[in-house]
């Protein structure tokens, strides 16, 4: 005999993570779907042992809400930077009010979970648009950085040169000749 | 803090080197694991092995005796398994050509070996930092080109 089963996923989840939390002794409340908060703290030992219950299940727990807000940040720079408007405040005031946190505090824990400062988050995502644009678009540098807001082409490059170590001609053209050989290599 | 490790593997025959490399990674404040080899038929068979970890970042030395650098990273780039590893190539020669040809055959970075430890640890901390960001936020491998 074949059965079919219909399943309500959120519904599914949340029971599995309210019984398993509930046999294990844990106090805790549900605030929204993937959710929930404990009413005691949870010593970073009992963490590792409910990571390998929920495992099972295919549940991962984000268990660092340092995490969740630095891919918050995140999101806000991409977003920032692939936005054709001009800002109209600085990068610092649009994450301190896109997130409404202060901006020292997020920089602060920016800089601890990713070994890096939000400036520079900022410029490698800058300068990784620009190449994009580069090598897939008809633009020149020129009008690449005005869509970046770059206050002038040598601003620009001298950026690119010191991310990168190259310049934007040299950067170009090592793409165009890996293209070139894996054209050749797929005839 | 950051929880994750950051895998490391460097294939070099010169064991003072590998020392340098090593020293330099305990001392950042980065948590990392770092592998040597000596050569690399010894890193292609590690490579190879299903069970291993594979490394987020790789250093290549370009002269090594039975298997050299641009050998490795030839077979690398052609084994779909290991694509994903960002490759840099570690070695002392600053010529032009070989630099460009390193590029265009897959390499991410190219470092001169610098003589002063200073110089070196914050050359690493600067690829390893710059490769943990596009490893961590979707960024496009094809396009991550540096030179240090």
């Amino acid at each position: 005999m074949k059965v079919y089963l219909k399943f309500d996923y959120v519904q599914l989840t949340k029971k599995i993570v309210q019984d398993r939390l509930s046999e294990l002794g844990y106090k805790f409340n549900i605030v929204g779907f993937g959710e929930f908060n404990f009413l005691e703290k949870v010593p970073t030992s009992k963490m590792d042992e409910l990571t390998s219950v929920f495992k099972e299940y295919g549940i991962d727990i984000v268990e660092n809400q340092k995490s969740v807000l630095v891919q918050k940040i995140k999101d806000a720079i991409i977003e920032m930077v692939h936005s054709e408007k001009p800002l109209q405040v600085k990068s610092s005031v649009y994450i301190a009010d896109k997130l409404n946190l202060s901006y020292a505090y997020l920089s602060n824990v920016f800089s601890e979970v990713t070994y890096t400062s939000i400036e520079n988050f900022i410029i490698i995502q800058k300068i990784e648009l620009a190449k994009q644009l580069m090598i897939n678009t008809p633009m020149n540098l020129t009008e690449i950085s005005i869509q970046l807001n770059y206050s002038s082409v040598a601003h620009l490059s001298t950026q690119f040169k010191h991310t990168t170590g190259m310049t934007p001609s040299a950067f170009q053209k090592i793409i165009q000749k890996r293209r070139a050989l894996s054209t050749k290599n797929s005839i | 803090m950051n929880t994750d490790f950051i895998n490391i593997c460097l294939a070099d025959d010169d064991e003072d080197d590998r020392l340098f490399f090593t020293d330099a990674f305990e001392e950042l404040k980065m948590k990392t694991n770092v592998m040597t080899f000596n050569d690399g038929v010894e890193l292609m068979d590690y490579l190879n092995d299903g069970d291993s970890i594979l490394p987020n970042v790789l250093f290549l030395d370009l002269n090594m005796p039975k298997k050299n650098g641009v050998e490795c990273l030839l077979e690398i780039k052609q084994n779909e398994k290991l694509n994903d590893i960002a490759i840099a190539i570690y070695s002392t020669s600053s010529s032009e050509e070989h630099i460009e040809e390193t590029f265009v055959n897959g390499a991410n970075i190219y470092i001169k070996k610098p003589s002063d430890f200073e110089d070196l640890k914050k050359i690493l901390s600067e690829v390893v930092t710059i490769n943990w960001q596009y490893h961590t936020s979707g960024l496009n491998k094809d396009n991550f080109l540096m030179r240090l």
